[in-house]
């Protein structure tokens, strides 16, 4: 079977397990499949079917898993959405299908030869580090939560910190791709760009408080920084960097510090002093609040979960018992009611989406596009490992999204970016000479 | 470049794979322990879509909590209802959304639930929630005597303190009544009403089941302790005479009795307890030492939570206390073991444990394991678990429980326990006035157990307590006692 053929099977296959969600979704609500969810079952099969008529023609050659386990990460986010507020599934879908959009569009537009980013690498490189920076600019940024992690343009809203770690990805692959020889003899000279790069994430930590997406794009430059020198020595000395920079940063930022106060002991037996209130609470009421019922969240679960549309997420009187639930926390809400399997089930997607995408990397011919291709993958592993560890208390919590399941537009809009350059990379690579 | 990228692929891969295990830790192993946390809102609110076991007495049967349903958002939610309002609150204690719970509604959560048990009761669950109907949880058939519940309630009043009665026999609890008592269906929608109930003492308190969680002076009703382990010691009889001078000199200080007017003179240890004459229990404290006098208390349960079904934060440990801790003394010179005896000295005890004491007396020695569930009951009918009497240990041996039951039966036939005597039965008891220090603020007692006869075992054991009397325990719980008693006692004699 060709690759074209898996893919329209993976296709319909997304599809069966996107209606079955949303029909025991509703089922679970009003004892019947109402409209709604036939017609978001419907349209999600059709829109997935339109993107695989366009990557039949645009990039033939490309891998035949990544569409559509990329659509069965978006049942399960359309399903969750669904569950937990059908308005926001809406919007969801919605932006789902500009996702789609955005994929078929960049098919069309890079589908002859995508390694023309290559020569805009610098650009990409200033565009990260000033999409990084742009929420904490005044008059554009929100803060949310404690965390600047939003930009308002006039209607439009977006987290940049997304898309900069994209255009980062695109810069570095140009970057190392070029310079990569010699880094890896060490001349120190060499290494500015780099430790700007490194400057710029301790930057972010302390301008936005965003421990997640510093960790996230730290990572990222690591690990290409290692694809490409083979110096293990360098992701040692960046991670001891990191790590002492962070350290500085604990001390001298509350926020940060609380993350790890929090990861390292969520309950207490004593009130503790509540920056919330400036009571002395126990701190599972307080700072803790969110990780620790999004534990009970997941430990509700067990092993078979409650079942779609019957776990617990609201009090009897209506009142949100899990903060962030569809954003932040939305692994906890498919962990409750889908159980150990289901969570089990999405981690696997995942997995198999990182070595799809490793495969790819190992395919391609030229160094843009092998540090592309492993760049793009393991940042999606890494973001899924941060978020989802965080929910599940392996590291500090930090709020960014889970790539393709988390409700948010800019999210799922980068991830879908991120998926067609992994199909034009493929693409290129499994083409015939 | 290649080698490197199966590298980071193996890194990447492990980065899931921890999210795996990390998962399965909190949804299997780790999950029972968060079920069990009290801020755990999410299991909390989960359980009330399960229609949840009843909670019934024993005698007379009725119903002391049961479900009230209500549709919310599509789903059937169960709420707790407890038709017996105020009488049997801090036993049965109390299910809620916002408050947690408490009594046997916290402790036998996982069976009301339906969560343990069985194999069948799982598979039932099981197929339950598949079909998609609410699940049942196990039924509790406690052994509480509602007739002699409210008549203790009824003679509390406005009193706060305690009555704890139970069948020595078997141990199963018939009466466990705290004043000031609260309505359990108030907790979730006007606690402020609870919270501005008042009684005989401040703070009233209403929440603190008194009857196992409500520390007191022992006073005189210690006596019962010290009187066997003087017998067990073989130093001592019955017929051991003392010179009753009115007081005893401990560390220099006279200590006197409670009536100082009148000293008995030469006096028996039998009569000593019946009379409860402080400076010979001080002198037999003394002589045998504190050390022994704990073991002896040891024996009858003192220093461990009680047994009992409900939550182990609503059952107190007998014993010294010092700063608010159980304190065990190493050396004898560590407490003072004359005033000791006689029920002073810091040392602190619950209603329970003071029953538990009579109780064992009155049936030669052997102290049960008290109970207040007979039995749990599947929703197909099937007993899931019935209770059965469990020996805890022989507190004293057959001839010294004989011979202190003796001294008591005494007390309540001719000295200071004369009120809570009952025509046809033989009971026997001792009296307790712990002095606070405050003039009519003294905290009273009297402790009891009832036979048929003086040859046959007893059939009840009774504890009572009061805070701030200005009485004596003969006075003022010594009535209680025979009150309730008699409200049990007949409802048995009906039921043999």
């Amino acid at each position: 079977m060709s690759a074209r053929s898996r893919e329209l099977v993976g296709i319909v296959v997304a599809g069966l397990i996107a209606g079955a969600a949303l029909a025991s979704v509703a089922i679970a609500r009003d004892a019947e499949v109402s409209a709604g969810a036939a017609t978001y079952g419907a349209l999600f099969l059709g829109l997935y079917l339109a993107a695989h008529v366009v990557v039949r023609r645009t990039v033939p050659f490309a891998d035949g898993a990544l569409l559509p386990l990329a659509a069965v990460l978006t049942a399960f986010g359309l399903a969750l959405n669904y569950r937990l507020d059908p308005d926001d599934a809406a919007r969801q879908a919605l932006w789902v299908v500009i996702g789609v959009g955005v994929l078929v569009g960049t098919l069309i537009v890079l589908r002859h030869d995508y390694r023309v980013l290559e020569s805009y690498r610098y650009l990409f490189g200033v565009a990260a580090v000033v999409l990084l920076l742009l929420p904490s600019v005044p008059g554009l940024g929100e803060r949310v939560n404690g965390v600047r992690l939003w930009v308002h343009v006039g209607p439009l809203q977006f987290q940049p910190g997304e898309l900069a770690k994209l255009c980062l990805i695109v810069f570095l692959a140009g970057y190392l791709r070029e310079k990569r020889e010699v880094l890896a003899q060490g001349r120190l000279k060499d290494f500015g760009p780099l430790l700007a790069i490194w400057g710029a994430a301790m930057l972010v930590i302390v301008q936005t408080n965003d421990l997640g997406s510093a960790l996230l794009v730290f990572g990222i430059f690591l690990a290409m920084l290692y694809a490409a020198t083979g110096r293990a020595l360098y992701v040692g000395a960046g991670l001891a960097l990191f790590v002492a920079g962070a350290a500085v940063l604990y001390d001298a930022l509350d926020r940060v510090r609380e993350r790890v106060t929090v990861w390292l002991h969520p309950w207490t037996d004593e009130p503790v002093y509540c920056a919330l209130n400036g009571r002395l609470e126990l701190r599972q009421d307080c700072a803790s609040y969110q990780l620790v019922k999004s534990l009970y969240s997941i430990a509700n679960g067990g092993f078979g979960g409650t079942g779609l549309g019957r776990g617990t997420f609201t009090s009897t009187d209506g009142s949100e018992l899990i903060p962030y639930l569809r954003t932040d926390f939305i692994y906890s809400a498919i962990a409750q009611e889908l159980g150990l399997i289901g969570a089990a089930g999405l981690l696997l997607c995942c997995l198999l989406f990182v070595v799809r995408g490793m495969r790819v990397a190992l395919r391609a011919e030229d160094g843009f596009s092998k540090l592309l291709a492993a760049g793009l993958t393991f940042g999606f592993a890494l973001q899924t490992f941060v978020i989802v560890g965080g929910v599940l208390r392996a590291v500090p919590l930090t709020g960014i999204t889970l790539p393709f399941v988390s409700y948010g537009g800019t999210s799922i809009v980068v991830n879908f970016l991120l998926l067609a350059l992994l199909l034009l990379v493929s693409n290129r690579a499994n083409a015939p000479r | 470049m290649n080698a490197r990228i199966v590298r980071l692929t193996y890194v990447a891969t492990a980065l899931i794979f921890v999210l795996v295990v990390m998962t399965t830790y909190w949804q299997t192993w780790a999950a029972p322990g968060l079920a069990d946390r009290q801020d755990n809102s999410v299991k909390r609110v989960a359980e009330f879509t399960i229609d949840r076991g009843l909670i019934f007495s024993f005698e007379p049967r009725k119903r002391l909590a049961r479900n009230r349903e209500r549709e919310i958002d599509g789903k059937t939610l169960f709420f707790r209802r407890y038709p017996q309002g105020a009488l049997t609150a801090h036993v049965v204690g109390y299910s809620t959304v916002g408050r947690s719970r408490t009594g046997l509604e916290r402790s036998l959560n996982d069976y009301l639930t339906g969560a343990t048990g069985n194999l069948s009761t799982l598979v039932d669950k099981a197929l339950d929630e598949l079909r998609g109907r609410p699940v049942q949880g196990n039924d509790v058939v406690t052994t509480l005597d509602l007739e002699g519940q409210q008549v203790a309630m009824d003679e509390l009043g406005t009193r706060c303190g305690a009555v704890f009665a139970f069948d020595p026999r078997t141990g199963n609890v018939l009466v466990m009544a705290s004043s000031p008592s609260f309505d359990p269906n108030l907790v979730e929608e006007s606690f402020e009403r609870i919270s501005r109930i008042t009684a005989d003492c401040r703070p009233a308190a209403p929440l603190v089941n008194r009857a196992s969680d409500g520390l007191y002076v022992p006073g005189s009703t210690f006596k019962v302790i010290t009187a066997s382990a003087a017998l067990e010691s073989k130093e001592f009889t019955p017929d051991s005479t003392f010179v009753d001078p009115g007081y005893c000199t401990v560390y220099g200080k006279r200590v006197n009795n409670f009536d100082t007017s009148s000293p008995f003179g030469t006096i028996t240890l039998e009569n000593a307890l019946a009379y409860s004459v402080n400076s010979v229990f001080c002198n037999v404290g003394l002589k045998l030492g504190a050390k022994a006098i704990l073991a002896q208390a040891r024996r009858f349960g003192f220093y461990v939570r009680p047994p009992l079904e409900t939550p182990v934060d609503e059952r107190a440990p007998s014993g010294l206390y010092r700063n608010g801790e159980l304190y065990v003394p190493a050396h004898d010179s560590d407490v003072d073991a004359g005033r000791m005896a006689f029920g002073q000295e810091r040392m602190l005890v619950t209603a329970q444990q003071m029953a538990m004491v009579a109780g064992a007396i009155g049936v030669r020695g052997r102290l049960m394991e008290t109970q207040v569930v007979d039995r749990i009951v599947a929703p197909n009918g099937r007993v899931v678990t019935r209770s059965r009497p469990t020996l805890v240990r022989r507190a004293v041996s057959k001839e010294t429980a004989q011979a202190v039951a003796r001294m008591m039966r005494l007390a309540v036939e001719r000295g200071t326990g004369t009120a809570a005597q009952i025509p046809g039965y033989s009971v026997g008891g001792k009296t307790g006035t712990g002095e606070t220090g405050i003039p009519g603020s003294n905290t009273t007692w009297f402790i009891a157990f009832a036979s048929r006869d003086e040859e046959s075992p007893a059939e009840l054991a009774i504890a009572v307590v009061l805070e701030r009397q200005s009485g004596t325990g003969g006075t003022t719980a010594a009535p209680i006692a025979r009150a309730v008693m008699e409200a049990i006692l007949s409802s048995t004699r009906e039921n043999p």
